[in-house]
């Protein structure tokens, strides 16, 4: 019978192959994507479905996250007389990691599963060997359009939290608190730089967006071709891609310094 | 083809706000701007520069003119900074640059006064008049060794901030 | 074109000589999922322009069979040739470029689910040929008419009768006329008039256009009515014949597997 140790070096090779898998298919749809025909209508159609239709969850959540932050920062700051600094707190703790790893973690819970539902539902029903069979690659027609269209959206929709958070901010600091208005947007302005800052969130947030688009179209993509399939398809990108923002998180945050 | 042009309007719109975003993120926050190239290089030596940091502002009579684009230390462990400013500047040779702060508690910046002589600086030159950072606790203590030693009769103490 | 004798008794498909190689052919061909053997060293040959219908219980391997033939899987052991071309070993890139010779009709059609029927005949000649948005209209009319299907561009495919979306997806399988028909399982689900009506179209394009037919089934009677080789999967045994040479066997187990309730899948063979 197998033991522990044959039983771990079992699930590793198993991790590594499913890694590898996943690579090989990320570099065949890049591959797919821009070789023509470029399908324009279906990234602009996923780019509806997985950027327009998250924007009420980003900015509502971005907002809340941001109104706790104010209130959070300002009863924190208070004790050390440092409260005109609250724009700065909320504004580098948004930008630099809140606004790129929440927003990807709702992104994925709400696009991401969506989308590896919906491949693996065509799965199951045999549409991608039917495309196969009329010599159609599945890969460039499906899984591409959609990757590129997470990839794209990410971004924008980190710097929208980031706005509805920086609002937050401002409204439970300046309102509820009475902190000083001016104070709140000179300090954002004088410690947020370009360079350190918002360049690091935006790799964060493409690399996030690739990621998460690799993870949902892939685990679709390979799921069983049954109900219970798609499902498992389903938490997997949850799961997986929430567990490798945070780690990629980390890489870029030690790499870039931020 | 299944398109809907007021789908295609709508991420229009979408794409368009989040650049937006991105946009008054990067300049009016985070303070990113187009200079153009710079090209004219200098430097200066500082016996303290304050927490003077990289890309910092280098003004002259309030107005950007470059950026600091090197700190570091020379052989006589003094700091070095370079600047990278905009090249068609024509600066006499007795500039003086020193580091100041925005405000009481904020940001080092370099400060250029233009002095008066006729030769015009080159790349690649070192301005020669320098003025130091001024660091607010040093100035503190020498008020109040002043206080305490000089000609002050009354020993008001310096409200200690004690942060924590 | 058809210049084989047809017709005798007992003749096999692979004997007729170097003059007609079948278009398909299995050679030795072993098929195991995870350890569990569905197909055992099969080797057999479909005849050219002809209908020929793989018959057998659930399970018995029929539509790996189609899978085979198809590409879409790898045999575990043995060869697939597609005219004469070994396809066990081809890189998808060459896959694609073979399955222009292939059609297959899936067994739900397997049509894009988001897109109308009009779109899911377009998209083909949308993305392989060059003809302009009028000429690829008339073409999709053109086939869907041929399958007696009209005034169902705009709907989806979710919208359609069991019978009608069988029939979008036999036209967008002959859409690019191809030399070969695979059919897994066209008569399934379907009442005994949409039942006909299948295999009329069937056996209409066979005879028209002379397409090498090769139809899954599990339905005796059109079978029997339809099919010039009949391949039986039965458990551990494969027989091949004619219907005729069937129906007039004195095999206990071919009897018995053919005395079945025609349109109800007929019982694991035994042993």
């Amino acid at each position: 019978m197998s033991n522990p140790v044959s039983s771990l070096g079992h699930w590793s090779l198993r991790v590594v192959q499913q890694l590898g898998r996943m690579a090989v298919f990320a570099v065949a749809m890049a591959a797919a994507a821009v070789k023509p025909p470029l399908r324009v209508a279906s990234f602009v159609r996923e780019l509806y479905k997985i950027g327009v239709l998250s924007l009420i969850i980003i900015c509502v959540s971005g907002l809340a996250v941001g109104m706790v932050l104010g209130l959070q920062g300002y009863h924190t700051l208070v004790r050390f007389g440092a409260q005109h600094s609250l724009g700065a707190v909320v504004g580098l703790s948004l930008i630099r990691e809140l606004g790129p790893v929440l927003a990807a973690l709702l992104v994925i819970g709400r696009a991401g599963s969506a989308v590896a539902a919906e491949i693996g539902s065509m799965v199951a029903t045999e549409q991608l060997d039917g495309l196969r069979m009329l010599s159609i690659d599945p890969v460039g027609l499906v899984a591409a359009p959609r990757a590129a269209a997470m990839l794209t959206a990410m971004p924008l929709l980190t710097a929208l939290f980031i706005i509805c958070g920086l609002a937050g901010g401002y409204i439970s600091g300046v309102g509820l608190m009475h902190g000083d208005p001016g104070s709140y947007m000179a300090s954002l302005r004088a410690n947020v730089d370009f360079h350190g800052d918002m360049i690091g969130s935006l790799i964060k947030s493409v690399a996030f967006g690739a990621l998460v688009g690799v993870v949902a179209t892939y685990r679709g993509y390979a799921s069983a071709p049954t109900s219970e399939g798609v499902s498992a398809a389903t938490t997997s990108t949850v799961v997986i891609g929430s567990v490798s923002v945070l780690l990629l998180d980390y890489v870029i945050t030690a790499l870039w310094g931020v | 083809m299944d398109r809907s042009p007021l789908r295609d309007f709508i991420v229009g719109l979408f794409v368009l706000a989040g650049l937006a975003a991105l946009a008054y993120l990067s300049i009016s926050i985070g303070g990113f701007s187009w200079h153009g190239r710079g090209g004219l290089e200098l430097s200066a030596g500082f016996d303290e520069t304050g927490g003077l940091t990289l890309h910092a502002p280098v003004v002259i009579s309030g107005v950007r003119v470059g950026e600091v684009s090197g700190i570091s230390l020379d052989s006589n462990f003094r700091a070095r900074v370079d600047m990278d400013l905009d090249p068609t500047l024509k600066l006499p040779t007795d500039t003086s640059a020193s580091i100041v702060t925005a405000g009481v508690l904020g940001d080092r910046y370099i400060e250029l006064q233009p002095g008066g002589d006729e030769t015009i600086i080159k790349s690649g030159d070192r301005i020669a008049f320098t003025e130091s950072a001024v660091i607010l606790e040093r100035l503190i203590g020498k008020l109040v060794y002043g206080i305490t030693n000089g000609e002050a009769t009354e020993t008001k103490p310096k409200p200690q901030v004690t942060p924590k | 074109m058809a210049n084989v004798a047809m017709g005798e008794p007992g003749t096999k498909a692979e004997s007729s000589g170097a003059v007609d190689t079948p278009p398909v052919v299995l050679d030795h061909v072993r098929m195991e999922f995870g350890g569990r053997r569905v197909i055992d060293d099969l080797s057999v040959g479909f005849p050219r322009g002809g209908i020929s219908v793989i018959l057998g219980g659930s399970g018995s391997g029929k539509s790996t069979i189609l899978r085979l033939i198809g590409g879409l899987i790898r045999p575990t052991a043995g060869r697939v040739l597609i005219d004469g071309q070994d396809i066990t070993d081809l890189s998808e890139r060459r896959l694609y470029q073979l399955r222009r010779k292939l059609g297959m009709l899936f067994q739900g059609g397997a049509l894009l689910d988001s897109s109308t029927v009009f779109d899911n005949l377009a998209l083909p000649l949308r993305e392989q040929t060059r003809m302009t948005a009028g000429q690829i209209a008339d073409e999709v009319h053109a086939t869907l008419a041929a399958v007696g299907v009209s005034d169902v561009d705009r709907l989806l495919p979710g919208q359609l009768s069991g019978g009608m979306l069988r029939r979008v997806a036999l036209a967008r399988a002959i859409l690019r006329k191809p030399g070969i028909l695979l059919c897994d399982e066209p008569f399934s689900g379907l009442d005994p008039a949409s039942t006909k009506r299948i295999e009329s179209l069937l056996t209409g394009i066979n005879r028209q256009w002379g397409m090498t037919m090769i139809v899954v089934s599990h339905h005796i009677p059109s079978t029997m009515r339809m099919a010039q080789r009949i391949l039986l999967l039965m458990g551990t045994r494969t027989v091949e014949g004619s219907p005729g040479e069937l129906r007039s066997s004195a095999d206990a187990d071919i009897v018995d597997f053919l005395d079945e309730e025609p349109g109800t899948a007929p019982g694991m063979a035994k042993e």
